[in-house]
C-alpha cells in the first residue's frame, strides 16, 4: 500500500516534471537557430578579441602564440599612432554625431507643428545617403574634392579661387572626409526629429503661447524634452557610425595623406592584415568595443527619464 | 479691451512670423536638399563625360557618353558583371535566412515567457551596436579554419549572424504588439506555439517582414569590411570590389563613375518604391540605447 502510493505519486511527480520541463524547453528552440548564428559569429569572435588582445601571433599557421598579458594594451597605447587615430575620432564625433544632432534640432525647432507640401519628397531625397553603399558615397565624394572639383568650382563662383585637392591636404583632409560623415547623417537626425515632433501633443505648445513663451521658450520647454526619445537614438546611431568609421575613411583616403585621417578601424585593418600583429589588432577592436558600449551607456544615462 | 488688442498684436505676429519661418523651412529643406545631392549629380556628371576628360565637377558635357556605362560593365579587368553577381548571391542567402531564424527568435522574445528571457534578448542586443571592426581579427581567422576564406559564405554566415539582431528586435516588437486575445483564442482552440506562429500571426506579420527583408537586403549589398577581408580581389562583392579596383582604375574616371552608379542602382531603385518603410525601418532600428 505504502510502497503503491509511493510509486504512484512518483510517476505523478515524474510526468509533472517532464511535460514541465519539455513546455519550458519550447521557447528555447525558437531561439536556437539565430543563437547558432549570433554566438558563432558575433559573440565568440568578440570573447575571441578579447583573448586574442593577451597574446602575441603573427596568424601565420603553425607560428607561435604567446601569451603577454597587458603588453599589447602597453604598446599601443604608447604608440603615437593610437592616439592620433583616437583624436581624429573626436574630430569624427563632432561631425558625425554634434553637427547633425544640432542641425537636426535646429531643423525641429524651425519646423514645429509647421504643414510642409511635398514633405516626403524632401524627406526622401535628405535621407537618400543612408543606403548608398560607403564605396559610392567615397567615389562620389573624391570627385567632390578634386582639385578640378566640384568644392572648388562652386567656391570660385563664389568668388574664393582654389585649387586644393581637399583629400590629399595635410590640414584639410580630415576635416574634409569628417564633413562626408555630416553630410550622411544629418539627413537621418532631420528626418528622426522630425517624426518625434510630429508626435509632440500639440497642447503644450498651445500653453507656451498662452503663457507668452516666445521661440526659444517653445524649444527648451516643449520640443527639446519631447525629443528626448530621438535625441537617444539619433546620438546613439551617430556616435556608433563616428566610431566605425572604416568604410568611409578606406574608401577615400585611406588615412592618408600621411596618417592624417587614420582611425581605430583603419588601424586595426592595418595592424592586423597588413603588418601581422594580432595581438595588438586585437587590443585595439578591444579598446574601440570599449568605447562604443561607454559611449552607448553614458548616452542612455544622460538622456534616461528623471522623475 | 486691452487684453483683446494684445490678442490681436500675438495673433498678427503669429502669422508675419508664420510667412518668416515658412520661408526659413523651405530655404533650410532645399539648401538640405542641394547639398545632399551635389556629390550624386557630380557623380552622374563625371559618368557621361568624355573618357579622357578629368574634371570631376559640374561642368556640363559637350556631349553625353552613355557608353561609358558599357565599358564599365564589360570592360575586361574589372569584372563588374560578377562582383554585382556576387553580391547577389550573398544576399540571396543572407535575407532569407535572416528573416527565418529572426521570425522564430523574434516569436519567442515577443510572445512566449521562460527564464532568461530578458538576458539573452539583452544579449542579443549587442548585436545592434558590435561592429564588425571590434571582431574581424578572429573572425578571420575563425572562417580560415573553416576553410571559407575566399568562399562567399565565409561572408554570408557572419551577415546573419549580425544582421538577425536587428531582425529579432524588430519582430519582437511587432510580436509584442499583438493583441493576446488572438493568441489566447488559438490556444483555447489547441494550438500549439508552432501553429499559432503559422497560422495565426504569419499570415498578418508580412509588412513588417518584408521592411525587414529590404533593410537586410540593402545591409548585405553594402557590407565593406568583411568581404574585402575574408574574399578575393576577383570574387569580391560589388562595393569591396569597386573600392580595390577604383585605385587601378583613375584613369577611366566617367567609366569608374559609371560602375559606382551601377553598383548604387539596386539599393536605390528599392530605396525609391519602399522610402516610407526604409526610413521607418532604419529609425527604430538603433531605438535601443
Amino acid at each position: 500500500m505504502k510502497f503503491q502510493q509511493a510509486t504512484k505519486t512518483d510517476l505523478v511527480n515524474l510526468k509533472f516534471i517532464r511535460g514541465l520541463s519539455l513546455q519550458r524547453l519550447i521557447p528555447y528552440l525558437y531561439i536556437i537557430p539565430a543563437g547558432v548564428f549570433f554566438t558563432a559569429f558575433v559573440l565568440w569572435p568578440l570573447f575571441q578579441t578579447m583573448n586574442l588582445s593577451l597574446f602575441e601571433w603573427t596568424g601565420i599557421i603553425g607560428a607561435p602564440v604567446t601569451f603577454v598579458g597587458l603588453n599589447n594594451y602597453v604598446s599601443i597605447l604608447s604608440e603615437a599612432y593610437t592616439w592620433m587615430a583616437l583624436s581624429h575620432t573626436l574630430v569624427f564625433i563632432l561631425t558625425f554625431s554634434i553637427i547633425p544632432v544640432c542641425l537636426g534640432l535646429t531643423f525641429a525647432a524651425l519646423f514645429s507643428r509647421e504643414k510642409i507640401v511635398g514633405l516626403v519628397f524632401f524627406r526622401t531625397v535628405i535621407f537618400l545617403p543612408q543606403v548608398i553603399a560607403s564605396v559610392v558615397i567615397g567615389v562620389a565624394w573624391r570627385w567632390v574634392y578634386q582639385d578640378l572639383g566640384t568644392l572648388n568650382q562652386v567656391l570660385s563662383v563664389l568668388g574664393i579661387s582654389e585649387g586644393r585637392a581637399w583629400l590629399g591636404d595635410f590640414e584639410w583632409a580630415l576635416v574634409a572626409v569628417g564633413l562626408i560623415g555630416s553630410w550622411v547623417m544629418t539627413g537621418l537626425t532631420m528626418v528622426l526629429f522630425l517624426s518625434g515632433v510630429g508626435r509632440i501633443d500639440s497642447d503644450l505648445y498651445d500653453a507656451v503661447k498662452i503663457d507668452g513663451g516666445g521661440a526659444f521658450r517653445e524649444f527648451f520647454s516643449v520640443t527639446l524634452p519631447g525629443l528626448r526619445p530621438e535625441l537617444i537614438v539619433a546620438m546613439t546611431i551617430t556616435l556608433i557610425a563616428a566610431l566605425r568609421s572604416f568604410d568611409l575613411v578606406f574608401v577615400t583616403t585611406k588615412g592618408g595623406p600621411g596618417k592624417e585621417t587614420i582611425v581605430p578601424g583603419t588601424e586595426i585593418y592595418r595592424l592586423a592584415f597588413r603588418e601581422n600583429y594580432l595581438g595588438e589588432a586585437a587590443s585595439m577592436a578591444m579598446i574601440l568595443a570599449l568605447i562604443i558600449l561607454a559611449l552607448v551607456r553614458t548616452i542612455s544615462f544622460l538622456l534616461r527619464e528623471r522623475q | 479691451m486691452k487684453a483683446q488688442k494684445e490678442k490681436m498684436q500675438r495673433s498678427r505676429s503669429l502669422t508675419n512670423g508664420g510667412f518668416f519661418r515658412r520661408l526659413a523651412i523651405y530655404g533650410f529643406l532645399g539648401i538640405a536638399s542641394g547639398i545632399v545631392l551635389t556629390p550624386f549629380v557630380t557623380l552622374l556628371n563625371v559618368s557621361v563625360q568624355s573618357p579622357d576628360s578629368t574634371a570631376t565637377n559640374l561642368s556640363w558635357p559637350e556631349n553625353f557618353y552613355w557608353q561609358n556605362f558599357v565599358t564599365a560593365w564589360t570592360k575586361g579587368d574589372f569584372p563588374l558583371p560578377m562582383l554585382m553577381l556576387n553580391s547577389l548571391i550573398v544576399a540571396s542567402v543572407v535575407v532569407p535566412t535572416t528573416v527565418l531564424v529572426s521570425v522564430l527568435a523574434g516569436y519567442a522574445f515577443g510572445t512566449l515567457r521562460f527564464r532568461g528571457d530578458k538576458f539573452l534578448f539583452f544579449i542579443f542586443m549587442i548585436g545592434l551596436i558590435m561592429p564588425f571592426e571590434a571582431t574581424i581579427v578572429p573572425l578571420y581567422y575563425q572562417l580560415r579554419s573553416m576553410g571559407l576564406i575566399n568562399n562567399l559564405v565565409g561572408v554570408m554566415l557572419p551577415q546573419v549572424g549580425l544582421f538577425c539582431a536587428f531582425g529579432i528586435f524588430w519582430l519582437r516588437q511587432f510580436f509584442k504588439a499583438m493583441p493576446p486575445s488572438l493568441i489566447e483564442a488559438a490556444k483555447v482552440d489547441g494550438a500549439g506555439t508552432f501553429r499559432i506562429l503559422r497560422s495565426v500571426l504569419l499570415p498578418i506579420s508580412w509588412p513588417p517582414i518584408l521592411t525587414l527583408a529590404t533593410l537586410v537586403f540593402i545591409w548585405s549589398w553594402n557590407e565593406f569590411l568583411l568581404a574585402l577581408v575574408v574574399l578575393d580581389r576577383e570574387t569580391r562583392t560589388a562595393p569591396s570590389g569597386l573600392a580595390s579596383f577604383s585605385g587601378q582604375w583613375t584613369t577611366d574616371i566617367p567609366a569608374l563613375s559609371a560602375a559606382a552608379i551601377l553598383v548604387a542602382l539596386p539599393t536605390v531603385i528599392l530605396y525609391v518604391a519602399l522610402n516610407r518603410k526604409i526610413i521607418a525601418g532604419i529609425l527604430q532600428g538603433a531605438v535601443k540605447g
